[in-house]
């Protein structure tokens, strides 16, 4: 899976707003990702420890933050959370209408660090 | 020890890709070449299909393809021995394109020459999805032996893709894939999709397949 270059964009990204910010430690990372991505916390966090080595984010822990998909309804507009794994029987619970565009749960986002 | 303090970021994780991917759209129009990234499963299709599209449309159209497969430099033969322009890229074991490497792929042709260049993506139905490659079209092919429960299990691909081609369907007598449950799954991660139902074996559905693309290239072309 894709994890590695995900990280590694993750990385580059922090280490930006680091130095801009003249900081030495950066303890926390918050991130947002939609639930329609299948990464796996576990392997970024072990890719970021690995590429994160000798940088100020050294020993950072990632936070990520799952964002729930959320459908509305092209009939009635109607907005509505969806599980991602019953995909399969879903219907507007306001109009019964099958067509949706997708509002969240693509989401890739750094939201903020908590760093010295 | 120094305070900890909260330091606001904001920013997309593939932001990076999403930039230079819209940097290359912006190029190919002003080289008006139409990109299209076909993307599927491993053996769904994907060289099949664009032989097919070459037979089809090569009159019309001068076409070239970026060809992605792993380590393999089969299906670029394949396609070459059409008299077609193709390019092997090296991915070295990446499961999906970026945009970095489409552009640096397409450093290989004469874009002036070129209407149409075709991206034969790595096969796999993850990983590509979250990748913007710089195409103008995403395309995906679902063949019949996969099953009609694929938009179940992998959402994102079908919601990113403008078209989708049902490929293998001389298996459909064969098996119990339901075509209009799939075409439901399907319209409800995306209304917008185009889903077109092919045989690259019978050549069956390939008119109306070639009849799309033509059109999405003529009007890109037009501007
Ligand atoms: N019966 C049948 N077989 C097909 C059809 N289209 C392709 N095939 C066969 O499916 C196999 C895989 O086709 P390819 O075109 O190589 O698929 P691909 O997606 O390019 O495969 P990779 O590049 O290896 O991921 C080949 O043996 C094709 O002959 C079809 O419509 N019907
Ligand atoms: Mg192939
Ligand atoms: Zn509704």
């Amino acid at each position: 899976m894709h994890e590695l270059p995900v990280t590694q964009s993750i990385l580059d990204v922090v280490l930006r707003h680091a130095s801009a910010n003249n900081v030495t430690k950066i303890h926390t990372i918050n991130l947002a990702v939609g639930e329609m991505s299948d990464l796996e916390d576990e392997w970024i966090q072990r890719y970021f420890d690995y590429l994160s080595k000798d940088t100020v984010a050294q020993g950072a822990r990632l936070k990520i933050e799952r964002i729930p998909v959320v459908l509305r309804c092209e009939a009635c507009a109607e907005s509505f959370q969806v599980d991602i794994k019953q995909m399969e029987d879903i219907v507007c619970p306001s109009c019964g209408e099958k067509k949706f565009a997708l509002i969240s749960g693509r989401e890739y986002y750094i939201r903020n660090m908590e760093a010295e | 020890m120094e305070e900890i303090k909260l330091i606001e970021i904001k920013e997309e994780i593939l932001s990076d890709n999403k930039n230079l991917a819209d940097e290359l759209r912006i190029r190919l129009r002003q080289e008006k070449t139409f990109l299209l990234n076909l993307m599927s499963s491993p053996g769904s299709g994907k060289t099949s299909l664009i032989l097919r599209t070459i037979a089809a449309l090569r009159v019309r159209f001068r076409i070239g393809v970026l060809e992605a497969d792993i380590d393999s430099i089969v299906d670029s033969e394949k396609v070459a021995s059409t008299g077609i322009q193709a390019v092997q890229l090296r991915t070295g074991g990446f499961c999906h394109l970026d945009a970095p490497m489409v552009t640096r792929g397409l450093e290989a042709f004469d874009l002036t020459m070129l209407d149409l260049v075709i991206i034969e993506n790595v096969g796999n139905l993850v990983c590509p999805a979250e990748f913007d490659t710089g195409a103008v079209r995403n395309a995906m092919i679902l063949s019949v032996p996969e099953g009609d429960d694929k938009p179940l299990k992998y959402p994102l691909m079908f919601s990113i893709c403008d078209v989708l081609i049902v490929n293998k369907i001389d298996y459909l007598g064969m098996s119990d894939f339901n075509m209009q449950a799939l075409k439901e799954r399907v319209t409800r991660l995306n209304p917008d999709i185009t889903i077109i139902e092919v045989s690259c074996r019978t050549g069956a559905g390939i008119e109306t397949w070639a009849k799309w693309l033509a059109d999405e290239v003529a009007g890109f072309l037009r501007g």
